[in-house]
């Protein structure tokens, strides 16, 4: 059985990977496939935690994660469709109308 | 433990052996019984009675050309009949097919006839079911052809309408048999009252049945909802583009696709492996009899009913399937809180 | 073992993610980081969690993204610098957040580790759905039934921006 230090430490690479995906990609749906990787490594850290106190708390609570996952990529996918139809890009550098 | 082992390994390669066999056995049985239903031969020149066609069939697409479009992109191309044939093989690793057995006393302990004893094994089914999904999609997409893309957008689209109904009906038998595991639901259908009628759960949920069978159907992309590989409108939908072996694996995936929705409904809705006058052991016999007849329903489905246009096919599925789905798992709820059953 | 192989195929598959030019093989790759994942919760002792994760992450949601991208058909950036240059070695503010994603990985590992190995897995596994199904309509059937509504405001939500104006 692999401790559970193995389990945070992997949830925290991926955090940071997806992290640095929301930072450097100028793509917007290659930002929001970065916010579902952090997503999925909460997630991760939850069920471990769920299992180190066996508990199934852990699992309800990603359960919810999951929930509120699928209904922001829903609505950010909706969001992104509108945009495109707009100004015809996905680079969010190129939606600057509200800057000063 | 070792003997154990490899009677496991034995069954897995049996079962994927099998499911082969049952594609090329399909093929025959939907041309001959095609041809029954319109009054003409069907196969009959190669072997007896044509039983040999899907050999003849099998060797001809090997030896065809394999092509592939410059405009398609080659990895995508390439995995997507991958995809389409693995999630339909795997979909029939966690079914149980018969009573454990030790075959004639062989084995120190009764081997389950199954690949895969997951204690999930109906939710297993449903997420395999949802990955095929994108062998479709891909297909369609990276031939990229407007015959392929139409037809594996609408495909796609109808299969993951068609997947909310498919688990409504699951549902509802998840509150009848109580377990998600495949082999708790078919022990619990064993017996019989009035030692006649068999405690099948298609008397409990005759409607989930019906909803069970037309989910099924609509999701491997059948007759009567075939509208995105239909021939008259769409060449062939999202795989125009492919020949010899990678075609033939689109045609595997959906026979055996049809097959695992049989076996399932018969795990769910028909008793299984159990059955009358047959010791337990022998209950696969009684299990491929009962796939056997809902393949045949499924045949007789696609030459019998004209096809669905697609507008007609979605609100089927979103405006009649699903609220069904739903109504009978809230009476199924109810009668199994009120009535104990 | 399998914990690392699963380990491995996910963190690669996420960085290939983030990596990629082409939006449709990163949506794949992403699928593959979420089977590994899945996985995971198996080797966790969390198979219900496993499943849902497959029929929901990568059996909805990305299918959900591969067709916006299929739709949008936008097979890559349109960056006003070299676009030929790998995402992690443009300059200014792209090559700043890779920098700063490393120091993060540096700090949480760091944080991490420094007990050293004290995280045992004492408890004994609860992996019964009808353990989880109890605990769902009980303590937490005040969030199960907001989750429902916060669905259905996402669904209407979804269809009216996505909508076309006439």
């Amino acid at each position: 059985m692999v401790p559970l230090n193995y389990y945070l430490v992997l949830s925290a690479v991926l955090f940071a990977i997806g992290t640095a995906g929301v930072f450097v990609r100028r793509n917007l749906i290659t930002i929001l496939l970065s916010i579902e990787i952090m997503l999925n490594a909460v997630n991760l850290t939850f069920v471990a935690f769920g299992r180190a106190l066996g508990a199934a708390d852990g699992q309800i609570i990603v359960f919810f994660v999951m929930t509120v996952a699928a209904a922001e990529a829903a609505v950010g996918l909706a969001i992104v469709i509108s945009l495109f139809r707009h100004r015809e890009s996905l680079n969010p550098d190129r939606f600057t109308a509200l800057k000063w | 433990m070792t003997s154990l082992l490899l009677a496991q390994i034995a069954l897995t390669l049996f079962v994927f052996f099998m499911l082969l066999n049952s594609a090329a056995v399909m093929v025959y049985v939907e041309r001959k019984v095609a041809a029954l239903l319109q009054q003409r031969l069907g196969p009959y020149l190669v072997g007896p009675k044509g039983m040999l066609q899907p050999l003849a069939d099998v060797i001809k697409l090997m030896f065809k050309e394999e092509l592939r479009p410059r405009a398609a992109d080659a990895l995508l191309f390439a995995l997507a009949p991958i995809i389409s044939a693995s999630c339909a093989f795997a979909a029939f690793s966690v079914v149980p097919f018969g009573a454990d057995t030790t075959l004639g006393g062989l084995l120190p302990e009764g081997l389950r006839l199954q690949v895969a004893d997951v204690n999930v094994a109906i939710l297993v089914v449903f997420a395999i079911a949802s990955m095929s999904v994108y062998g479709i999609v891909l297909a369609g997409w990276s031939s990229n052809s407007k015959y392929s893309l139409l037809g594996g957008l609408r495909s796609s689209a109808q299969m993951i309408s068609y997947e909310l109904s498919y688990g409504l009906a699951l549902a509802g038998v998840l509150v009848v048999g109580n377990s998600l595991s495949l082999t708790d639901i078919v022990n619990r259908q064993a017996g019989a009252w009035f030692g006649v009628v068999p405690k099948w759960f298609i008397i409990y949920q005759p409607v989930g049945f019906v909803i069970y069978l037309i989910s099924g159907i609509a999701e491997t992309n059948r007759a009567p909802f075939d509208f995105p590989e239909a021939e008259q409108e769409l060449v062939a939908g999202y795989h125009t583009e492919y020949s010899s072996m990678s075609f033939a694996m689109f045609f595997l995936a959906e026979y055996i696709n049809m097959v695992t929705v049989s076996a399932v409904a018969t795990d769910l809705f028909l008793g299984g492996w159990h059955g009358p006058l047959l010791p337990e052991s022998l209950g696969w016999i009684w299990f491929l009899l009962k796939v056997a007849a809902i393949l045949f329903f499924y045949v007789w489905m696609r030459w019998t009913l004209p096809r669905y246009r697609y507008d007609q096919l979605m609100r089927f599925g979103w405006k009649v399937l699903l609220p069904l789905g739903v109504v009978n798992l809230l009476v199924t709820a109810a009668a199994v809180l009120y009535l104990g059953l | 073992m399998v914990f690392y192989l699963f380990a491995a195929v996910a963190v690669i598959a996420s960085l290939l993610v983030i990596a990629q030019r082409n939006p449709i093989y990163s949506v794949l790759l992403l699928i593959a980081s979420f089977g590994a994942l899945s996985g995971l919760y198996v080797l966790l002792d969390a198979p219900f969690v496993a499943v849902i994760q497959i029929i929901v992450y990568a059996g909805a949601i990305m299918v959900l993204f591969l067709f916006v991208v299929m739709l949008l058909n936008a097979p890559h950036e349109d960056t006003d610098y070299d676009e030929r240059a790998h995402p992690l070695m443009r300059p200014g503010a792209r090559r700043f957040g890779a920098v700063l994603a490393a120091v993060l990985i540096v700090e949480l590992v760091w944080a991490l580790t420094r007990h050293g190995e004290s995280g045992v897995f004492a408890g004994g596994s609860v992996s019964s759905v009808s353990a989880i199904g109890r605990l769902l309509f009980t303590d937490y059937a005040f969030p199960f039934e907001v989750t429902s509504v916060l669905i259905l405001v996402a669904m209407v939500g979804a269809v009216v921006l996505a909508r076309r104006e006439h």
